[in-house]
């Protein structure tokens, strides 16, 4: 761990698993997919090998709308890694997204799809609060960010 | 009848090095200075150790282990996974061990320099695959900042409050204040203080956080037959039980229809079903507190209160001296010190055997649990 990385100063990427790997390529042509069972018809997520409910192995990836509520968040403060701590106090929310409230996706919330994590005021994180997914790129990879939804 | 583990081992010694910020023996010294300690206090020698267990994430192996300290031949040796939610499941392999005639004499144990090493979050290169794809970019990276998003959504639900998350981490420092091992022994902590102290991840201040200690323990595990022989008083294993609830998700239990109802849920059911006593014959309890909004949930788990009154559990000095239900009696976690739980083994046995440095009048049982919202483990010791 104190070898240096070359990507030390910089956000964390998604190591993709193989379960893992459609989401990313989704999120790459800027769409919001989620792992389903091609058998039930159940999503699932984290995606993984087989469905838990009838155990089928064939599955597909069921565009979302990108509409979602806050379910939670947190404002991390230092001690964290340099890039992060650079941003910090930053927030981390949890989107239950509108098209299947149990499964709740990790972010930030941001007031545009390349601004800082910090970017939007803290006064304005609410559990509850309707937010819509965009994407941005970092570090060579697209993910999801999100932004209040406009009503 | 089937074989049962009902009260058929005992814990019969415990040991343990001084906790500290920074100690300057080795992990693997520590261990075998912890679990040299526990077998002198059984009055056991080191060669009759035929069974071993400990944390997966434990660094020093049972082969280094039983060289060292000259154990026999071992025939029974297991490890469990996540975290300090293994804890209280080294104790309940052994026993059942123990029980079925796989071995004699069991030592359970956990050495970690978490207070000089490394903090295991920074370790990037083995956090980044499943799931930390899913988490880690967005910079939910460490374990308070995954268990800070459970906690908000605890208060808000709940109506729960720092106060109530204060009222945990103030009955554990009031316990550590009276326990000369514990490292916070001469670091009161005051309301304001804690309502003034710096975030960690908001909700979580500093002070719902455990503390970052250097430091082993260990225990020893015979049958109930044997323990009657031993120098200490026996410390019965009335019951045990792990606990992985369906479509469990560990640190980040975000995807399935109720975060907020985790393992401990899972883990109490087996426990009190082994039971012959209940949620309110504990006398007083150990509960893992690696941060603090783990008590409200852990009580509502185990049955201490129903589901969204762990907080307002809390209230009145219920978990003080005197309290409904006096906790970590050695200070915890969060005072105490942090090994993953260890020392709430430990101070669980003190309890029973009546020397513990708060002791709850005349306790003759006691629940331990170990870590919640990872996969977990309890006992029930009794006297």
């Amino acid at each position: 761990m104190t070898t240096p990385s070359p990507a030390a100063d910089e956000l964390l990427v998604p190591v993709p698993d193989e379960d893992g790997a459609p989401f990313w390529e989704y999120a790459a042509r800027g769409e919001l997919r989620v792992q389903a069972c091609a058998s039930c018809g159940r999503l699932r997520f984290p995606p993984r090998p087989c469905c838990p409910h009838c155990q089928s192995f064939d599955s597909e990836w069921r565009p979302m709308s990108g509409r979602g509520r806050i379910w939670s968040y947190v404002r991390p403060h230092p001690p964290l890694l340099p890039a992060y701590a650079a941003q910090a106090p930053y927030n981390v929310i949890l989107v239950e997204l509108a098209d299947a409230p149990h499964i709740r996706l990790a972010g930030n919330l941001v007031t545009s799809a390349d601004a800082p994590l910090d970017s939007v005021d803290p006064a304005r994180l609410r559990i509850g609060a309707r937010v819509q997914v965009v994407f941005t790129r970092t570090g060579g990879v697209t993910v999801p960010r999100w932004v209040p939804e406009k009503s | 009848m089937a074989a049962t583990l009902k009260d058929a081992t005992a814990i019969v010694g415990i040991g343990q090095t001084a906790f500290a910020k920074r100690l300057p023996e080795s992990e693997k010294e520590l261990a075998c200075r912890a679990i040299l300690a526990a077998l002198a206090d059984a009055g056991i020698a080191p060669s009759e150790i035929d069974a071993f267990s400990s944390y997966t994430m434990e660094e020093t192996d049972e082969v280094e282990v039983a060289k060292a300290i000259g154990a026999g031949d071992v025939t029974f040796f297991s490890k469990i996974g996540y975290g300090g939610g293994g804890s209280c499941a080294t104790v309940g392999h052994l026993a059942a061990a123990v029980a079925t005639g796989q071995a004699s004499v069991g030592v359970a144990w956990r050495s970690r320099k978490r207070g000089s090493g490394p903090r295991p979050w920074k370790n990037t290169a083995v956090q980044l695959p499943t799931p930390g794809q899913w988490t880690r970019p967005f910079g939910l990276l460490r374990p308070a900042d995954e268990i800070g998003m459970l906690a908000r959504r605890y208060m808000h639900e709940y109506g729960a409050t720092r106060d109530h998350l204060f009222n945990v981490a103030m009955a554990c420092r009031n316990r550590a204040n009276e326990n000369p091992a514990a490292m916070m022994y001469e670091r009161p902590l005051t309301r304001e203080m804690y309502m003034t102290s710096r975030m960690i991840s908001d909700p979580l201040c500093l002070f719902d956080n455990c503390l970052e200690t250097d430091g082993a323990l260990a225990c020893v595990i015979v049958s109930a037959e044997r323990a009657r022989d031993c120098r200490r008083k026996p410390v019965y294993v009335h019951s045990v039980a792990q606990g992985l609830p369906a479509q469990h998700h560990g640190m980040v239990n975000y995807w399935n229809d109720d975060p907020l109802s985790g393992p401990a849920w899972t883990a109490a059911r087996h426990l009190w079903k082994q039971a012959d006593f209940g949620p309110q014959d504990v006398d007083v309890a150990q509960i893992y507190d690696a941060f603090t909004p783990l008590i409200p949930l852990s009580l509502e788990g185990y049955g201490f209160c129903g589901r969204g009154e762990g907080a307002a559990f809390t209230e009145g000095g219920a978990l003080e001296m005197g309290g409904r239900l006096p906790i970590n009696t050695g200070g915890g976690g969060l005072s105490e010190a942090y090994v993953h739980g260890f020392n709430l083994i430990n101070e669980g046995v003190k309890q029973l055997r009546g020397v513990s440095t708060a002791q709850v009048p005349d306790a003759a049982t006691c629940l331990v649990t170990a870590g919640e919202g990872v996969p977990t483990s309890a006992i029930l010791l009794r006297s």
